[in-house]
Formats: C-alpha cells, structure tokens, sequence
C-alpha cells in the first residue's frame, strides 16, 4: 500500500479500527469469511451445539479446577453435608463434596459441566447420525468425517476421564470396570493394569493421572480437532439438501455477516441458557448419594454415563459360560498358565471395534462398492439412497440394543419383567436386531421412493371423489407443483454394477466380492421418474387435474 | 362435527386418536383399581384376649397357605419361630396377605389395623420364639449416626437397595423395593427378619444400634430432599443420560428448528 492514497479516518473510533485493521489485515478477513454462504436447515446446527456446549464445558471446568484437588490421600469429611460428617475419604472426594455444598455457586457449575458433557457427546453423535444418513461425508469430505470420529471418540474419553474424578462410588466402579478390562488382556494385562494404577487396584495414583489427561491432553487433542474440522468445513464449503437452485457447484444459503453471526451467536446463548436451565432444575451425579469409594460395595443401578452404556451394555449381555463351554480360558504356556478371559475381553473390546471401524471405514466402503468416486455437494434424503439409511439403521440398532442392556436392571424394574428375561431377549436382538433393522429400514426406503414416484406420476389424492354416471366413485388426483416434482425426481440413482473386468480382461476375486455387494445393496432399487415417463403420465390422466394448479416446466 | 371431520386427513390425526385411545383405557383401569382397593380394605376383626383373636384371624385369613397351626403348606412356608417382627412388617406393609402369587409379595395398602395387626403378631410369636417388635429406643432418629448409617448401608444394602435407596433389580423378577416412605419400624424389622428375597442381618450382623444408624442415614437423606434440583427418581446416569437424549436434545431441536424457519 502506498502513502498517497492510504486512508487517513476521521474519529477516533475510526483511527483504533484502522491501527488494528493495517496490522492484522482484520478487514480482508471479515470480506473473505463474512461473505461465506452456509445453508440454513436445522439438521446443519448439531455440530454447532457440540461446539457451543464445549464452550459452556471448559468455562464450568476452569471454574471447577480452581476448588478440586485431584490427591488420593486419605482426610477425614468435615464439611457440611451432615451424613457423611467424619467419614474417612480420598482429598479428591473431599474437595469435589467441598465444591458441592461449601463452595458458592460449586454445585450449579458441577452440574453445568456435567450436563453439557452429556450433551455435548450427544450432539456429536447426532451430528455424526446426520452426516451419514444424508451422505456428507462422500467426496471431498471423507477426511472430516474421520476427524469428526474421532472427535466423538475423544469427547468419550474425556467424559470417561472426568466421570472418575470425584472418586465416589459410582466412579469407582467405573474404573473397577476399566481394570477388570485390562487385566483381561492376555499376558500384558496385569501389567498394564499395574502401570496405569500405579499398583494393585485402586492404588493411589489413578485421579491425578486421569485429572492430568482430562484438564490437559484430552481437551487440547480437541480443540486442535476442532480447529481442523472447521478448516476443513471452510475449504470444503456446506453441504445442502437438494432443491431447485441448488446444484452441485453452489450453496445455496445466507452469509456468515450479518445473518449468521447473528443467528450463530444468539444460539450459542441459547443453548448456554437450555444448559443453565437444566443445571440449575435437575440434579445430576450426587455423589453424596453414592458415597466415598471403597472396593467393597457395589450399588444398584451403578451405570456408566449414557456414552460409555455400550460398552457397559456389551459386558451385561455377555454370558460366562454357554452351556458347558466357557469363555474363560487357562492356556498353559512354558512358562506358567496364562488366562484368557473371553467374557471380558470380546464385549468390551469387539463390540465397540466393529462399530467405530466400519464407522470410519464407511467413506471407503461406500465408494469401492458403487464406484462413485465424484464429488458430492448435494445431500442424499436418506430414502433415495436405501442401502447406506438400512446399513446405518443395522449400526444404530446394535448400538440400541448394547446401549438398552446397560440398563436392563432399571427396565426389569420398571417395566415389572423379570431381568433375565431381558437379558434373553437382548442377546437374541443383537443378533436379529441389526438384520431386521436393515430388512425393514431397506424396505420402508424403498417403499417411499415408491410412492415418490406415485406422487410425480400421478399427484397426490385430492381428497375429492366423484360419482360417474355409471355409480363409479373415483378420487381427483391433484399434480404436484415443479419444485415438489424437482426434489423426488432429482437423486443419484444407484444401480448394482456387475464385476468387470481389468485392463488384462481379468476379474480379480475382490472385484468380485465388490460385484456382490453392489448386487445385495442395489438389486432392489427404484428408478427416478423420467421425463418421459412423467409425458406419458401426463397425457395418460390429464383430464384428472385439479384447476388452481400451475405446472410449468422448471428450468434445470 | 364438520370441523372435526375434516381435519381427519391430519399429519397427527392418528397420534391424536392414539392419545386419546389410551387416555380413556387407562382412566377406566384407574377407576376399576380403584373400586377393588376399597373393598379389600374392609375387614372385620374381634377381640379377647391378644393370642385367641389372633388366632382366629390367622385362622381365617393365612391359614389356606400357612396351614391351620402355622405349620406350612406347599403354598406357604411354616411361621412356626418367625417372630412378631415378621408379621408385623409382612402383614403391616399389606405384603400378607399376599394379593398374588408371583415371583415375590408387594406392598399394598394393609389389610389389617394396628390392633389387628399386634394380635396376629402375638398369635405367632407364641407358636415359638423370633425377632420381635422393636422397642422405641432403636428406632428414635435423634440418637442415630447417619453418617456410620451411611457407611453400614452402603457395604450392606446398596447392591440391591441403590445406593440412596431408590431400590433395584433382582432376578427373574424379583426387586429390592425403595425405602422412600417405609416407617422405621419396618425398616427394622426387614433388616432383622429378611421378608421375601432378602437376606437376615441379626443382631450380631449388624447391631441394633448400627440398625438404627442405617434408619437414621435413610431418613436423613429423604429428609434433606435432593440438592442441587429435581433427582429423576435417583436411578444414576440412565435417568440422567435419557433426560440429556429426550428433554434435552428436544428442547435443542426445537430451537435450531425455530430458527432456521425464520426468515433472515
């Protein structure tokens, strides 16, 4: 920039504007990033709860950082929680009992932290569940819907890591849990178990270690997760539901200034405000209820918290012995027997692998098996793309079910069944659950894509029946308008692609695996309209429209 | 009519027709619970001496399962040595008489009043000796120690009972109730007698004064109600976790849906 023509404010307001902006260049960053366009559907907005409730999360847990002392040494309970006056403890139970009920305003930021914790891997997996029902995660996006798993991995391990802190009851038996898993691994587990511990369980090491990973590692592994999801948002630009207008070279939507600055910004508050409400009106985690951890007692209803129930699940269902075979086994080695105990080690560890790698693997799977390697900007409605919404039901529902019998004790009780009976019916679902799911969810897909197609054809039921001269009763069919007719006629229309053959003219047995997964995914599939069928429709029943209806054509 | 009639083809007609379906089914079924409950709760009783008149209740009212001198049968155990403490929480709390046979008694309103009640209970205790009514002193609040209450019930009683008693599963449909609500006097007559599924804890299991601390810690936790707002029935992070995924995410969706209908 040179001095002639370099702009000289007048206000005082417009000198400290211009000093800040010919240093960091704020202005050609607010032109680039505030004319960016997002598209405005509700379903885009969960990746913004999970940001805003960690926002809210690492706010409430400086607060609480400043109160809670992570040392397992022994002090006796003086505070003013009357039952548990005099009672021996860890400092950690202590403080978190001090921040609780002495420290002012303690108990509502406890509650808050917690609160949005939960939230917050919530929001993340709604967000995942939308990205895969709607497809956004093909080309170019395939890398930020693994950072996102992972973000949904470390979002668990940080509420797992702070799950145990106030070393109550409850927590306790959580990492119990934890060491009963490692110790499950073959040879190396006591080990591991020893190290982590810093002993035989529960040592007096294990709070500040986790403390360390939970304040420092994890969040920090976070953020910097955050930061290349958003890049990667930005470079990738939104994605948006298909409609007329909206094609794959556009986003159709508002910019970030002033609409969605706005609107970002008063639903950061908003959801801050829903948080404060909830923590302020329900309790959550009363660790006065659960009382100082000791290896002896076990409560009823002890659950981790809702993302860890899987895995907890997973364990409930698992059975110790099937008949007369067992899943512990004594496995003589040279140099001593080492045990291999299946009914730790293959819920805790099979279950949750399955499902977190076809997770991350989908992209891949997905584009070797319908060789569709183009870029995709449009979303898919989940119907017209029958095969991924069945395969994701399937996923969601083993999830259901592990996550179900995580509390198969409260729904013994509540529901007055027996809990073995629970059980039973939980392990015969996991099996046939994800196999009915997906036969269901496959043809309920394709049944709407029917009537999809009944709809363009034929419009829809008006609602008015008219008598023939003959007696006959018939119902006026009224035809839908251009953009309705544009969204059910304009999807990626998949179809099974036979195994073919390389350049040498040979077909490689992956390529025909690959054959056979197109064949089950796409064998059954239905057509978008096509223009001419829709004129033979048309000329067909034209008679049968209803006057007030305006069908032009739309410009493509 | 017309009005109703022509929203019939409502998005939620049918949600609205289900709705109403099962208000009205289960009104009824309130209703019906209701008329029965009345009428068990009428009873005659007389009166000589305690014993006699307990007997003749027993007679009529516990004898078909319980045999006519307490002795057993195949569809009820022998009471023969069981004690007043027994009957008075089994026969106090309306698990006896039994409303139906199933995997284990529950709670109903009683069927017998206080005298009635002490009757029975002598009738019994006569039949050989057990755990008696407890005197006064072992279940007076003021002189117990919550906190070693707290500290005897989690090591005993929590495993079936949740840790701030709101009770928990057993198996094949057996449960350990909550004890919101019960009276020191059954809580310690459960604890010395061991009524359905759960165990005994005599006097040398846990003294009647560690006893009373375990009725102290109870009732000072359900006196203190739950602080920090409203407990969800005090069941953990289930309750916590179905709150977050239904109120929670609703109350979020509703929002992000209300503001992505605005126009800009």
């Amino acid at each position: 920039m040179s001095a002639s023509n370099e702009y000289t404010p007048a206000t005082t307001t417009g000198r400290i504007a211009n000093f800040v902006d010919s240093r960091v260049g704020a202005s050609g960053i607010v032109k680039e990033f505030g004319r960016k366009i997002f598209p405005d559907h509700w379903s885009f907005m969960f990746g913004e709860v999970a940001m805003y409730t960690f926002v809210l999360l690492l706010l409430s847990g400086t607060f609480l950082t400043f109160f809670f002392d992570p040392s397992m040494a022994h002090v006796v309970y003086e505070g003013s929680y009357v039952p548990m006056k005099g009672l021996g403890m860890s400092t950690a139970m202590a403080s978190t009992m001090d921040i609780s009920f002495d420290v002012r305003g303690g108990l509502f930021m406890r509650q808050v932290h917690h609160w949005s914790a939960l939230l917050f891997v919530a929001s993340l997996s709604v967000h995942m569940l939308r990205v895969f029902f709607t497809g956004a995660f093909r080309r170019p996006r395939e890398l930020n819907w693994v950072v996102g798993g992972v973000l949904l991995i470390m979002g668990m391990a940080a509420g797992f890591t702070g799950y145990s802190l106030p070393d109550d009851l409850l927590s306790g038996n959580g990492l119990r849990i934890i060491d009963g898993v490692m110790k499950a691994l073959p040879i190396v587990g006591t080990y591991l178990s020893m190290f982590f511990f810093g002993g035989e369980f529960p040592g007096e090491h294990v709070i500040q270690r986790l403390y360390s990973l939970h304040i420092m590692i994890v969040p920090a592994v976070i953020i910097l997760l955050i930061v290349i999801h958003l890049f990667m948002v930005v470079t990738h630009k939104h994605t948006q539901y298909p409609g007329p207008g909206r094609t794959n070279d556009n986003v159709v939507g508002f910019p970030v200034g002033p609409v969605y600055a706005a609107k970002a910004g008063g639903f950061f508050f908003i959801v801050f405000g829903i948080v404060a409400l909830i923590a302020g009106l329900f309790q959550i985690n009363p660790i006065w209820n659960y009382g100082p951890y000791d290896p002896s007692p076990v409560s009823a209803g002890t659950q981790p918290d809702w993302y860890i129930g899987f895995v907890d699940g997973a364990l409930r269902l698992m059975p110790g012995v099937l008949g007369n075979f067992s899943f512990e086994w004594n496995i003589p080695f040279p140099w001593g027997t080492n045990t291999l105990v299946l009914s730790v080690l293959l819920p805790a560890l099979v279950p949750a692998g399955a499902i977190f790698m076809v997770m991350f693997a989908w992209p891949w799977i997905e584009r070797w098996v319908t060789k569709d390697n183009r870029e995709h900007h449009l979303l898919d409605r989940p119907r017209n793309a029958p095969f991924r919404t069945a395969m994701g039901m399937a996923g969601v529902t083993l999830y259901s079910v592990m996550w179900a019998a995580a509390s198969s004790d409260l729904i013994a009780t509540h529901f007055h069944v027996s809990l073995n009976d629970v059980t039973y019916w939980l392990r015969t679902l996991f099996f046939l659950g994800p196999i009915f799911a997906f036969w269901l969810t496959r043809r309920i897909c394709l049944s709407l894509q029917r009537k999809d197609r009944e709809i363009v054809l034929h419009g829809r039921e008006a609602g008015i029946i008219q008598m023939s001269p003959e007696g006959a009763f018939t119902e006026k069919h009224e035809e839908v308008d251009v953009y309705k007719r544009y969204l059910l006629t304009n999807f990626v229309d998949r179809q099974y692609i036979p195994a073919e053959p390389d350049a040498a003219g040979h077909v490689s047995g992956s390529e025909k695996r690959r054959a056979m997964i197109s064949k089950f995914f796409f064998e059954d599939r239905v057509a978008p309209v096509t223009p001419s069928e829709l004129e033979a429709a048309h000329a067909a029943h034209g008679h049968h429209e209803v006057e007030g209806n305006k069908a032009d054509s739309i410009e493509k | 009519m017309k009005a109703l009639s022509k929203k019939r083809r409502h998005p939620l007609a049918a949600v609205a027709l289900l709705l109403f379906g099962l208000l009205i089914t289960g009104s009824l079924y309130t209703a019906a619970g209701n008329i029965s409950e009345a009428k068990a709760a009428e009873t005659t009783a007389a009166s000589q001496s305690d014993v006699d008149s307990g007997q003749k209740l027993f007679a009529a009212n516990c004898a078909t399962c319980h045999g006519m001198h307490a002795e057993g049968s195949d569809s009820g155990p022998s009471l023969i040595g069981v004690g007043a403490a027994a009957v008075d929480f089994q026969v106090g709390t309306g698990r006896m008489p039994m409303q139906m046979q199933g995997p284990q008694a529950q709670a109903k309103p009683a069927q017998f009043d206080d005298k009635q009640i002490s009757q029975l209970a002598a009738y019994v205790a006569s039949l050989g000796a057990g755990p008696s009514v407890p005197d006064e002193e072992y279940l007076d609040t003021t002189e117990g120690d919550a906190a070693h209450g707290g500290t005897v019930f989690r090591v005993n009683c929590a495993m079936c009972h949740n840790a701030a008693a709101a009770g928990g599963a057993l198996t094949r449909g057996k449960f350990a109730p909550t004890l919101t609500g019960v009276t020191e006097k059954h809580i310690y007559e459960a604890m010395a007698t061991g009524p359905q599924n759960m165990p005994v804890f005599n006097d040398s299991n846990i003294t009647p004064d560690e006893k009373r601390d375990v009725i102290t810690f109870l009732k000072t936790i359900e006196a203190n109600g739950s602080a920090g707002g409203a407990a969800l029935g005090s069941l953990g992070p289930v309750a916590e976790g179905l709150f977050t995924w239904t109120a929670g995410l609703g109350i979020i969706i509703a929002f992000t849906i209300w503001l992505t209908s605005r126009p800009s």
